[in-house]
């Protein structure tokens, strides 16, 4: 078993140019893309990237990615990224970028929404909300796979769930438009119930939650009736970004 | 600088020429007001609120709700810059100048420490928070200030990123040194000038 990476929070790196190595599509406006990098540091769960985009008269765009993949995976990150149709640096991934393309990046940055090791461990995400807490999932089964951690994870149909093929007993999912057929699990948002059934054993370790503001607000507020104190709940809101 | 080109990038989202140069490098005008907070939203109601300054200060002040609504108001047009690359312009806030609020208390530092309910801290230098420059706030463009967006009190400090504006403002503690706040320690900038790009730490 690979072991837990202890790593110190220190200043992030200057911007550098990635090779885009594997494209996955994870949903029909999802894709996940693995990007090979010359000064590749180790990171924490949860950690982000910034990406810059240049344009031939030097307009340039930034937004932030969060890394899904684990850090074990030395030189390289996964940034999962969704597809907003009026913005202009996630339609550029989606529309324009190929394997063997060039992008610039800059990370790992910022360490609130990140896991140390601590357990147990309640994820809680919505839509692409999963993604870094996908970062945690993915390094604790490779480190600590005893560890107590469990992802709720609320999509909106069978369609839309990013890592499908990766999701397992650590799991829970909530569809809460258009459940696959045969599915006899939770439809609907979070609620009071799926939360009870499935968070109160976690109360006495870290929540992360990440999601649109909404949701947040949402499941934080069941965290806390729950039991979990606000110091217990780490969270990450999407602005509107792209 | 690099000569890098991301290949095929046009850039489709430019803002107008004439608010472009509003814009610090690397943020683009977005016409919402996201909300990004670092755990749970608090709910601080008004009759228990209260604002301190305290520390190294000649004398100690605090505020409730009402005392703080006699002193005098100010309406703050301003555009203001998120750290995760959002500028909103052209808003603006109502509240309490820092200007009219620090020489009550006669500051013997040269730093402050911003802190909020629900336990966030924020650090800046007197320099920031005086001349014109910083404000606690209890609205926003005329109306109460929105629990998500700090209300009922927030700071306004909109020449440096939004951090810097604490959400649900309880006081600031003046010292004789700096210290880094909660997001200062957690890799952003300790200052944040956003049009020096100063986003994370060694910028």
């Amino acid at each position: 078993m690979e072991r837990l990476t202890a790593v110190e929070q220190r200043a992030p790196g200057r911007w550098q140019i990635g090779t885009v190595s594997v494209i996955k599509r994870e949903t029909p406006r999802v894709k996940s893309f693995r990007i090979a990098l010359p000064m590749w540091m180790p990171y924490l769960p949860g950690q982000h990237y910034d990406v810059r985009l240049t344009a031939p008269d030097g307009y340039r765009a930034q937004r932030s990615y969060s890394v899904a993949s684990s850090p074990l995976d030395e030189g390289e990150i996964e940034l999962t990224i969704d597809r907003l149709d009026d913005g202009e640096v996630s339609p550029y991934f989606h529309d324009v970028v190929a394997e063997g393309d060039e992008v610039e990046v800059r990370g790992p940055f910022t360490s609130y929404f990140v896991w140390r090791g601590e357990h147990p461990v309640l994820l809680v995400g919505g839509g692409s909300g999963v993604v870094p807490l996908m970062s945690m999932l993915r390094h604790r089964r490779r480190t600590m796979p005893d560890l107590a951690m469990r992802l709720l994870y609320s999509v909106r149909g069978a369609e839309d769930v990013i890592y499908a093929d990766e999701l397992g007993d650590d799991a829970v999912l909530t569809f809460t438009r258009s459940a696959p057929a045969g599915w006899s699990g939770h439809r609907g948002r979070i609620d009071g119930a799926l939360i009870a059934a499935s968070a109160s054993s976690f109360t006495s370790g870290l929540a992360f939650v990440c999601g649109s503001n909404g949701f947040v607000e949402a499941a934080t507020g069941l965290l806390l009736a729950t039991g979990f104190e606000p110091q217990r709940i780490r969270t990450e809101r999407f602005g509107p970004s792209g | 600088m690099s000569a890098f080109i991301s290949r095929g990038f046009t850039g489709r989202r430019r803002t107008p020429t004439e608010l472009a140069e509003r814009l610090p490098p690397g943020q683009y005008a977005e016409s919402g007001f996201p909300v990004l907070t670092a755990g749970p939203t608090p709910d601080v109601p008004t009759d228990t609120w209260r604002f301190r300054i305290d520390g190294m200060v000649a004398r100690p002040q605090e505020w409730n709700w009402e005392q703080f609504g006699a002193l005098p108001f100010e309406t703050v047009p301003c555009d203001i810059h998120c750290v995760t690359k959002w500028s909103k312009l052209g808003t603006s806030f109502g509240g309490v100048s820092l200007d009219t609020l620090l020489p009550l208390a006669e500051p013997l530092g040269g730093y402050a420490m911003i802190w909020s309910y629900g336990g966030y801290t924020t650090n800046l230098a007197i320099e920031d928070l005086t001349g014109g420059k910083a404000w606690v706030v209890t609205e926003y463009e005329g109306e109460p200030l929105p629990r998500e967006h700090g209300g009922p009190a927030r700071l306004l400090v909109p020449h440096l990123y939004f951090w810097k504006s604490a959400k649900w403002v309880s006081g600031a503690r003046v010292m004789d040194h700096d210290e880094p706040g909660f997001w200062e320690m957690n890799g952003y900038h300790n200052r944040g000038d956003p049009w020096k790009e100063q986003r994370y730490w060694n910028d």
